[in-house]
């Protein structure tokens, strides 16, 4: 995002502001950048500030609050009768008129762009309301009735893995796609060799990146030529492009994509806009009307997209001094309910760089790819780095732990030692260059290391918790277009043919008056990229970045592009930055033979600077250089006889070093390989058991810097982003499948105040394989800070496992261990009761003055029923045991009304009964059962009971702090009316759902454990 | 995340708003700043037929002193109340506990009485009423009544106020915490919901009060006397911690806030003492 600049930082860039030295190159400044002022002042162009067509409708979108279910019926009727609803579009209108999505992997896992027939996770797409307003929109979508039939779920991949598990595509056969074993050098000698095997087994949570800027889409079915105009905030790559056409049924010259000047940030998020651009594109065609939406945060949270949560067992063989000589992982990664293109990248997007910045000749490894009932993972910043460096560098200090070493020792014994780049890693990457020792040495020179130490020391002799935490990180840069047919099998391979490159594109025009512009093939997220772009264009011909006008929006009509498009995995300085040169350089060529014949010298002889072409050896003999340009528009008869008049040059850039996978299954999965070193000290406060930094330092070798500050930015915003997963963000889901972090009060995304300074140090060892010696770099702390908290963590309190994100709660268990008994007299919290596996769950009893038998007619009797059960406006029996009832709901001013179904079962009379049941309505559902038995003792009658209850959707997603408590005092209502009406007398008033007046004092008797 | 359709009333005086609540009663909502409300309106957590904004009576809009109370009218903001010249003075334990009430930009708009009558079990306000032993002032068309904060708060956002009540003000005892107030809170990032809160004050005969919030379904306060050993307010405390019980939710569990409640009491109980001194 734009903002990583505000952060308290020790800066390195050195600002150019208003007296630059136009005779020095523009590239490797830093020059301040072009975006902010129209940002800084709210003249920002973002797809929601895009004028709509005339007769525009607005989309809202009814989505499940099932994690399995089959979608039994869908009444649209209510929704249709609403004024001001125009259509309401269903799985099965958009199957008759699209196809689903292209995977990459073979497997019949179909996805619509709405649900068909079943839904798989929480908050996936059901319906579409299209109306004259949101607000009408979205008043349709309450209106909407869906019935499911639920089905069973799994969350944890492990359990999704077994052979008992509900299986998420029955097509399919399994919920694990994809299993493939890889083997480079010799591990099984290497392991059998070794003087000790050190094994660990981590777990990457869920988590994403939230950009500001939810997903917008303006979508125009075009009827004159069966044509799609779609203006979204997508950000490629754009090879989905052909995805989306496909599923249209189009060409893709007939989905015409636009992407707006600015977008609010995306961190890999806004490639998943792209199933909505499909369902908008098919609103539109059914609609007969342009169809705009906006997604709002609460369908961000639970339905755009994660991270893959991946299990990882990893082992490494090492010698007595720690040196490691064979690396053997066991990933899972586990991808959600849906395998949505281009995934399983995360699984292999590393993959050539598996073993980080050691020289490690001999690696097996096994990847799974499994799906569960969670939202669909994508791309998020970092994507499979921080998977793959949890692992790896949490393995390497419990290598030191395990044979007494120093943790940095062991770090430093294993890395690719200096002067052997570019070197070829065992699983193919080909690092560019590098210095890693040097990078480390400065590091932790100057009394930085020693800083820490002495903290640590100090601390320890005080008794507080302290611990010192490194990582190392290759970044990878530019992704090799090829990596995922890795996935493949080789005889696969051969026969689709390879896969490779990363094509990158730029034009650069000089119009009749000798303006420069320069139009480009990335997406615009807030990185400042027209500012690089400026420098680069600028320095090729002789002008200042001011010169240089800059339009990002992309068109792909009319704009050049290619499958790798878009702004991602950090491709900007290996890739469009490259282009850019390119074709500024073609521009310079052509420029030089044009001044050469009317300055009466060579082209080899023409130099460019101040805004002139000249002579270099008589540098008088000049002109300007729209003069000279402009000769390409005005006077094509002076051009030379080999050039074309006009002035406009694409670049074109596809890197040899991108070779497809061998058939060793060997890959170059990136172009540019870059370094970062991070060391931290963290403290874990006594009382609250948050972790804070204490101090941390974060070494990087992005190559040439391009434009430092711009650099800066990013590596700030990426420190932020892995401070959040390692110590805050989670999407969290219950055993039931249950979101339960769908707002930011839940999602918990630092804010400023939490976050530390963070000192920045470069060094700079320019890759060979860019002309700009640049590499990519953005994702780096990403990778490195969660790991290296970690490690901090695990350090500060002598732990093996840690689990991300490391929070107060998670660290008070590990720290606190059991907790002592109450005190006596005083009854335990009410806990998890052990035959339930629902969220929620209790258990209470109450003693009545009446007998058995009167509980008993109360129970069986719907008449009874309806005023028991709370909020109760009518009972219907559907079978002598099955009951529908209506009910108001709510706790406080929250409420809502509800379908409720309750069941009786394992009835035996006047002593015990299991009611079961659903309720279903617009703030949620939730199912449950509870077991009520019934004891004599002497006039009045003690009833026992015990429930368990799993809440969904919206209320379980937003209410996360107050969901069980509000479940509890409901569930005490039933009770309590038992209670009432079986002594003959209820409270008198069925509509009153909350437990205010003199309910409550009974419900804190209830559940606060008293009697 | 757009709000279900309501009528929008916005009373120039005080009667015409209880004359409102009369008509409309639980199908109307007051609206004074609006920090949970506007967001429970676009959540569809709450759909009201009517939306009674009080935000702009001049008549809610004082802070005054009422012989040895403090009252605070139902439209004045946090922020308001913050910036109150004679706050530390009269009150200085919600001259402690105001600036943990959400944001900087939050308190601009959330008013004292607003955080009170929507009774947030974690909010600090509610917090300092329980804990000072304050009244809110309810008024209908019918008239107007007093209730104490034990009375009014009845449990996670219930309270006491009848459909057609609307809470006009708040009144906090002067001069309470004179001799000592503390105030701490643990959530997870600056300006979240507390998982547990702690107010202590000085209080008669050398004795601290102390409340907490963030655990039960209210503040609940106990007293702890000043001839009270050091092992036996442990045992209060550790009394305390189950009474309370906790729960657990995605950030914390119910024992973690438990453990919360025995690390923190004593530490500002120890504050309160030393300032007494």
């Amino acid at each position: 995002m734009t903002n990583d600049a505000d952060i308290n930082t020790h800066s390195n860039a050195k600002l150019e502001r208003d007296t630059p030295d136009n005779s020095a190159p523009w590239v490797g400044r830093s020059v301040l950048r072009r975006e902010d002022a129209a940002l800084l002042m709210g003249a920002g162009r973002y797809a929601d500030d895009v004028a709509t067509p005339r007769g525009t409708l607005y989309a809202a979108i009814v989505r499940s609050p099932h994690a399995h279910a089959l979608i039994k019926s869908m009444d649209t009727s209510k929704a249709l009768a609403l004024p001001g609803v125009h259509h309401v579009l269903t799985g099965e209108d958009i199957r008759a008129i699209s196809d689903p999505f292209l995977i990459v992997l073979k497997k019949p896992i179909d996805q619509w762009a709405l649900a068909v027939e079943r839904v798989r996770y929480v908050g996936e797409a059901v319906a579409v309301v299209i109306a004259e307003d949101r607000y009408i929109a979205e008043d349709g979508a309450d209106l909407v009735d869906v019935t499911y039939d639920p089905l069973p779920i799994v969350i944890n991949p492990r359990e999704a893995v077994r052979p008992d598990a509900p299986v998420l595509h029955p097509d399919a056969g399994s919920n694990e796609l994809s299993v493939r074993e890889f083997t480079y050098g010799e591990p099984d000698k290497a392991f059998a060799e070794a003087h000790k095997t050190v094994s660990l087994e981590v777990e990457y949570p869920r988590s994403t990146y939230t950009p500001m800027e939810c997903f917008v889409v303006v979508a125009n079915y075009l009827r004159g030529d069966d044509s799609y105009d779609v203006l979204a905030n997508f950000q490629g790559p754009f090879s989905i492009h052909p995805v989306m056409a496909r599923s249209l049924r189009v060409p893709g010259t007939r989905l015409r994509l636009r992407i707006p000047a600015d977008s609010g940030g995306s961190f890999g998020i806004k490639l998943s806009v792209f199933p909505y651009i499909v369902l908008m594109s098919l609103a539109s065609r059914i609609a007969g009307r342009p169809v705009k939406w906006v997604e709002d945060r609460l369908e961000h949270l639970q339905a755009a997209n994660s991270g893959p949560n991946r299990v990882t067992k990893i082992e490494a063989a090492v010698t007595e001094n720690g040196r490691v000589t064979a690396l053997r992982f066991d990933n899972m990664e586990d991808y959600g309910a849906y395998l949505r293109a281009p995934m399983p990248g995360p699984l292999y997007r590393m993959h050539g760089a598996t073993t980080g910045a050691y020289d490690i000749r001999n690696l097996a490894m096994t990847n799974r790819v499994v799906v569960t009932n969670k939202m669909p993972a994508a791309l998020v910043r970092g994507f499979g780095g921080p998977q793959l460096y949890l692992a790896v560098e949490r393995l390497m200090q419990r290598v030191a732990i395990e044979l007494g070493l120093d943790p940095l020792d062991v770090i430093r014994r294993n890395l690719i030692p200096a002067g052997s780049f570019p070197y070829r890693t065992c699983a193919g990457a080909l690092y560019d260059s590098g210095d890693y020792q040097q990078a480390i040495d400065k590091a932790t020179g100057d009394g930085r290391l020693d800083d820490l130490l002495a903290r640590r020391e100090k601390a320890r002799k005080e008794g507080r918790m302290y611990g010192i935490g490194f990582a190392t990180v290759v970044e990878p840069g530019m992704s090799n277009m090829g990596y995922l047919s890795t996935i493949n099998p080789v005889e696969m391979r051969e026969r689709q043919g390879p896969k490779n490159g990363a094509v990158s594109m730029v034009k650069v025009n000089v119009d009749a008056v000798g303006t420069v512009s320069v139009t480009a093939d990335l997406t615009v997220q807030g990185q400042g990229h027209a500012t690089a772009i400026s420098q680069i264009v600028a320095d090729r011909l002789g002008l200042t970045p001011d010169d240089i006008s800059i339009n990002l929006e992309l068109d792909t009509q009319k704009d050049t592009w290619s499958i790798a498009a878009g702004t991602y995995s950090c491709r900007f300085s290996p890739g469009t930055a490259v282009a850019a040169h390119i074709a500024a350089q073609r521009i310079r060529e052509k420029v030089a033979r044009i001044a050469a014949k009317q300055l009466n010298t060579v082209a080899d002889d023409i130099d460019f600077g101040g805004g002139r072409v000249f002579s270099k050896s008589n540098p008088d003999n000049g002109a300007a250089f729209a003069r000279i340009t402009g000769t390409a528009h005005w006077s094509p008869v002076l051009m030379p006889e080999s050039d074309e008049p006009g002035l406009s040059e694409t670049g074109i850039w596809s890197p040899p070093e991108l070779e497809p996978p061998s058939s060793k299954d060997e890959i170059n999965t990136s172009l540019t390989y870059g370094f970062v070193f991070d060391m931290c000290g963290v403290e874990i406060d006594p009382v609250t058991m948050q972790v804070r930094v204490d101090r941390y330092v974060s070494m990087h070798d992005a190559g040439t810097l391009i434009n430092p500050l711009l650099a800066e930015g990013q590596i700030h915003g990426a420190f932020v982003q892995g401070l959040a997963s390692a110590l805050y963000e989670e999407i969290v889901y219950d055993e039931a499948g249950a979101l339960q972090s769908g707002t930011f009060a839940e999602y918990l995304v630092p804010t400023a105040c939490e976050v530390p300074p963070v000192e920045l140090m470069h060094i700079e060892t320019p890759s060979p394989f860019t002309p700009l010696g640049a590499k990519g770099l953005a994702e780096g702390n990403c990778m490195s800070t969660p790991v290296c908290i970690a490690n901090a963590v695990a350090d500060a309190l002598s732990l093996k496992d840690v689990p991300l994100p490391v929070t107060p709660q998670r660290l008070n268990a590990l720290v606190c261990g059991a907790e002592a008994a109450p005190p006596a007299g005083m009854a335990a919290a009410p806990s998890k009761a052990g035959a339930s596996d629902a969220a929620i769950t209790g258990d209470g009893s109450v003693t009545v003055q009446a007998s058995p038998a009167d509980i008993w007619k109360a129970l069986l009797d719907p008449e009874s029923l309806k005023h028991i059960i709370p909020g109760c406006h009518s009972v219907s029996t559907v079978t002598p045991d099955h009951y529908r009832a209506e009910v108001s709901l709510g706790v406080g001013p929250i409420r809502g009304r509800f379908t409720a179904n309750v069941k009786l079962s394992d009835l035996e009379a006047e002593r015990a009964a299991t009611l079961s049941g659903d309720l279903t309505g617009p703030l949620g559902k939730a199912q449950g059962s509870g077991h009520v038995t019934l004891t004599p003792e002497g006039e009045a009658t003690r009833i026992d009971y015990t429930y368990g209850v799993d809440i969904g959707g919206k209320v379980a997603s937003v209410g996360g702090r107050m969901i069980k408590r509000a479940a509890q005092i409901v569930i005490g209502q039933f009770f309590e009316r038992l209670a009432g009406i079986a002594s003959g007398g209820h409270d008198g008033n069925p509509d009153t759902a909350d437990a205010s007046g003199k309910s409550g004092s009974w419900i804190s008797r209830l559940l606060g454990g008293k009697k | 995340m757009k709000p279900a359709p309501f009528t929008y009333i916005r009373p120039d005086t005080l009667d015409e708003a209880v004359t409102a609540l009369a008509q409309h009663g639980a199908d109307a909502r007051v609206l004074a700043g609006g920090q949970s409300l506007m967001a429970m309106l676009n959540l569809r957590l709450v759909e009201p037929k009517a939306l009674i904004d009080i935000s702009r009576l001049g008549e809610l809009r004082s802070i005054r002193l009422d012989g040895d109370m403090i009252e605070v009218g139902a439209a004045v903001t946090q922020a308001e109340f913050l910036a109150w010249p004679q706050l530390k003075e009269k009150a200085p334990f919600i001259a402690r506990a105001l600036p943990w009430v959400g944001h900087f930009q939050t308190r601009n708009r959330g008013t004292v009485c607003g955080s009170i009558a929507h009774a947030d079990p974690s909010s600090e306000l509610p917090l300092s009423l329980a804990l000072l032993e304050g009244e809110v002032v309810l008024r209908s068309k019918s008239g107007t009544r007093r209730l104490k904060a034990s009375e009014f708060q009845t449990g996670m956002l219930q309270t006491a106020r009848r459909d057609d009540e609307m809470v006009i003000a708040v009144r906090f005892p002067a001069g309470v915490g004179l001799k000592g107030a503390a105030f701490r809170e643990v959530a997870r990032r600056h300006g979240d919901f507390a998982i547990v809160s702690v107010g202590a004050v000085s209080a008669e005969k050398g004795a601290v009060r102390v409340g907490v919030g963030g655990v039960a379904e209210k503040p609940a306060c106990i007293s702890i006397g000043a001839s009270m050993s050091t092992p036996d307010i442990t045992d209060r405390i550790e009394r305390l911690a189950w009474e309370l019980g906790g729960h657990d939710d995605i950030h914390a569990s119910a024992r973690y806030r438990r453990d919360l409640v025995r690390r923190m009491v004593p530490t500002l109980i120890g504050e309160v003492r030393a300032c007494a001194k």
